[in-house]
């Protein structure tokens, strides 16, 4: 009976992707998607921050390689240029289809953004509900067959649905990116045993995506086997964007080496830390 | 009419996209822009040639801070 885990543990069954972290061999450990290498497994959304000034220090501490931006009409009063800062910074861009109701539009801005930024990479958003921004499934399913089929290397944005991020892994998708709740949110990750059995279903990178609120959530993320950490609004609507980067970059690091550490199990009683042998007896 | 971004433009048909561009103060080079008429991307090796149709609709967009 002591060995009964907790009704909350959800890092009991460890999947076949086990990272082999080492302590003495961190720059070995990369993450790779669709062939490209990284050493950060950390992904920067560039939406929310206040100025550009506050997103080049956050791309800087944080050292995340790969940052995504959306697609949207020029504005020529617009001062500044996304495209510089990110350039300027050194890191890989990756853009989205935020905003995308529909398979169609989520197709045509895919597109657009390939003739823009000269990269098959998309991040690809179809959302079915304007309170939610829960993912439609059947339309984002058919996207992402459908930019497969272009060439674009595809990370869909996507529910935690085990079934759905496998069905997303056969038709070609690059990498899955289930959300841990709502984007936006702050709530964290509310089914930590869907992201397990995600990160069992598929060979592919599983980058957690969504929900993050604070620097715990990135941890938790990492240690239920996800490959990566996207995160958004919880450093550029942080208080202090540039100290939550940092605090962002240090959780996915903790977690992932905690993964590969491998935890203990969870058990309801206590196991003395301490040998009972030698334990002197005293006159009572 | 011809649609610029969602309003009503005063482009004429017949004009090349490289005009179009410049009505919102872009280069021809400019980097990091797309456009589509009425849907289809216009490569941008195409923008000096393609001239604008009738009641086109025509978006031209750029990166944006998001996701």
């Amino acid at each position: 009976m002591s060995e009964s885990p907790s009704p909350t543990d959800a890092s009991v069954s460890s999947g076949a992707s086990t990272p082999t972290t080492s302590l003495d061999a961190p720059t070995q450990d990369t993450l790779t998607i669709a062939g490209r290498r990284m050493r950060s497994r950390l992904l920067l959304g560039t939406g929310g921050f206040p100025s550009l000034e506050l997103l080049a220090e956050a791309i800087a501490v944080s050292e995340c390689e790969l940052v995504t931006v959306a697609l949207r009409r020029v504005d020529p009063s617009a001062r500044g240029s996304l495209t510089d800062v990110i350039a300027d910074a050194g890191v890989e861009l990756l853009p989205n289809t935020a905003g995308c109701m529909t398979a169609r539009d989520a197709v045509i801005t895919a597109r657009l953004a390939r003739e823009a930024f000269d990269t098959d990479w998309i991040k690809l958003e179809v959302i079915g509900d304007e309170d939610t921004l829960l993912p439609d499934t059947p339309e984002l399913l058919r996207a992402a067959e459908e930019l497969v089929d272009e060439g674009f290397v595809v990370l869909p944005y996507t529910t935690d649905d085990p079934v759905l991020a496998r069905r997303l892994a056969n038709v070609g998708c690059a990498a899955v990116m289930p959300l841990g709740s709502p984007i936006g949110s702050g709530m964290g990750i509310r089914n930590p045993y869907n992201i397990t059995l995600i990160r069992e279903a598929v060979e592919i990178p599983v980058v957690l995506d969504a929900g993050v609120g604070t620097a715990s959530d990135a941890a938790l993320a990492m240690e239920l086997g996800c490959d990566a950490v996207m995160a958004a609004s919880s450093i550029s609507r942080a208080q202090d964007p540039v100290a939550m980067a940092r605090a962002m970059r240090a959780a996915v690091e903790a977690g992932h080496l905690a993964r590969g550490a491998g935890r203990i199990p969870r058990r309801l009683y206590a196991t003395a830390s301490t040998p009972e042998q030698g334990l002197p007896e005293f006159g009572s | 009419m011809i649609t610029l971004n969602g309003k009503c433009s005063d482009v004429a048909a017949g004009e090349t996209l490289v005009a179009v561009l410049a009505r919102l103060g872009l280069q021809a080079d400019a980097p990091g822009v797309a456009v589509a008429v009425d849907d289809e991307v216009v490569p941008r090796a195409a923008w000096a040639s393609f001239a604008v149709g009738e009641d086109a609709r025509v978006e031209v967009l750029t990166a944006m801070q998001g996701g």
